[in-house]
């Protein structure tokens, strides 16, 4: 039988349960903790994806601040909208501005709107909640997807090791428009979501913010290893955790204990034809290599 | 015909999606508990909450709300002191 408690959920959080996400999803971790840590006086606009198809399925949302959706690549030019009626009514310190969207949205589609609203300097925090994929219409590879993942789109098989393209690096992409803040953050370190989301609100001006967030069925793992594999991507050196203020390199997660590559690769089925046969193991040893390079240009042990 | 756009906030909560769950629920030891919010933070239905109540070494424990859980298990590998339990649940 389910145990009966005595005690009831406050449902106190920005975002209300009852959404369709995933057991173990990473992206509504981050909406959730991005959306705690900014408060209440947010207005957020979403790009489509999963973050806004398990939320907002009509004539429900599980939001419970004000949200809208446009369109895919429309997040950032919503937002600039807004920033700018909230500038003219003297109301820009008093309600933060953010977009969301996926890496598809981000890395790919809605990229030139991102980066209008960065060349013109508006006030508003850009969240990209970065699973590595198009996961909501079936796990297609996007311009985020890492070297040798297997993605619909890039299926591994006899000819081919997955992905055959590197991940875009996104952050130089920000940084390339000067802002005052550009970070990256995993939901396997929640903490560390909640003070940058906190540090960065308090920063005029536009912000970038990139969550590295596990998807169950694209990555091929299960429920309960979301923080694991986040932990593992970090700890490899993979997903670098960093953060510039000015352009600068501020604050980086270090590494106590460097993990193999092959540690967080062993437990994604993404990966997984990585260890079927000996050219597998030579696409290891690449995938090792872009993490060591990252453990040395950020100096992260 | 008119069709509203916009709804009304948190409606999604009347979506009880404890039935998610397959063949593992969490259990909270509230004495294992030491009040640090981990759960809270990394449950991705926004379940996992303070009771307000102290245990008997002084700690407030938090509990979690079966009627959305989906089973997922992060609240148990997250937690720094062990007190929470994946348990095959019997229907
Ligand atoms: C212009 C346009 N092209 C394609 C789609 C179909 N589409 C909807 S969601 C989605 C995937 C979004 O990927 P991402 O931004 O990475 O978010 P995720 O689903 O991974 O959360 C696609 C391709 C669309 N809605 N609009
Ligand atoms: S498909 Fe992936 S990103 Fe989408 S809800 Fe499921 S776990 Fe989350
Ligand atoms: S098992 Fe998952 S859904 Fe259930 S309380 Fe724990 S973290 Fe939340
Ligand atoms: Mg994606």
């Amino acid at each position: 039988m389910p145990q009966k408690s005595k005690y009831k959920a406050p449902l106190a959080h920005l975002v209300n349960p009852g959404h369709s996400a995933c057991a173990g999803c990473g992206m509504i971790i981050a909406s959730r903790l991005v959306l705690d840590a900014a408060g209440k006086n947010t207005i957020v606009t979403n790009a489509t994806g999963c973050s806004e198809v398990t939320t907002t399925q009509y004539p429900m949302t599980a939001f419970k601040i004000p949200w809208i959706h446009s369109l895919f690549e429309n997040p950032a030019s919503l937002a600039s909208g807004i920033s700018a009626v909230l500038r003219k009514r003297g109301q820009e310190d008093k309600i933060n501005v953010i977009a969301i969207g996926g890496d598809g949205a981000t890395f790919d589609i809605g990229l030139g709107n991102i980066s209008g609203m960065w060349e013109r300097g508006d006030n508003v925090l850009y969240v990209c909640y970065d699973n590595e994929a198009y996961q909501n219409t079936g796990y297609q590879s996007s311009g985020a997807t890492p070297l040798n993942a297997h993605t619909t789109t890039t299926p591994a098989g006899t000819k081919s090791f997955g992905s055959q393209l590197p991940k875009k690096n996104m952050i130089e992409i920000a940084l390339a428009h000067n802002l005052p803040y550009v970070a990256t953050a995993t939901v396997g370190y929640p903490l560390d979501v909640i003070d940058k989301v906190k540090k960065t609100l308090a920063i005029k001006g536009p912000k970038y913010l990139q969550i590295y967030c596990p998807c169950v069925p694209g990555w091929g793992i299960e429920p309960k290893d979301t923080v694991k594999v986040s932990k593992l991507a970090v700890n490899s050196g993979f997903y670098p955790i960093v953060e510039f203020i000015n352009g600068q390199l501020a604050r980086k997660m270090t590494i106590s204990k460097q993990e193999p590559v092959e540690n967080f690769l062993k437990i994604q089925k993404r990966f997984k034809h990585l260890f079927a046969s000996p050219g597998g193991q030579k696409e290891i040893a690449r995938l090792q290599v872009i993490a060591d390079y990252n453990i040395k240009k950020f100096g992260l042990i | 015909m008119k069709i509203p756009i916009t709804v009304k906030p948190g409606t999604t909560a009347r979506v009880k999606t404890g039935n998610w769950r397959e063949l593992y629920v969490p259990e909270i030891d509230y004495e294992k508990c030491i009040g640090c919010s981990m759960c809270e933070k990394i449950c991705p239905e926004g379940i996992c909450f303070s009771t307000g109540e102290k245990n008997s070494k002084g700690k407030i424990f938090f509990e979690k709300d079966l009627d959305y859980c989906k089973g997922c298990g992060l609240c148990a590998e997250i937690c720094p002191a062990k007190a929470i339990e994946m348990k095959r649940e019997e229907k």
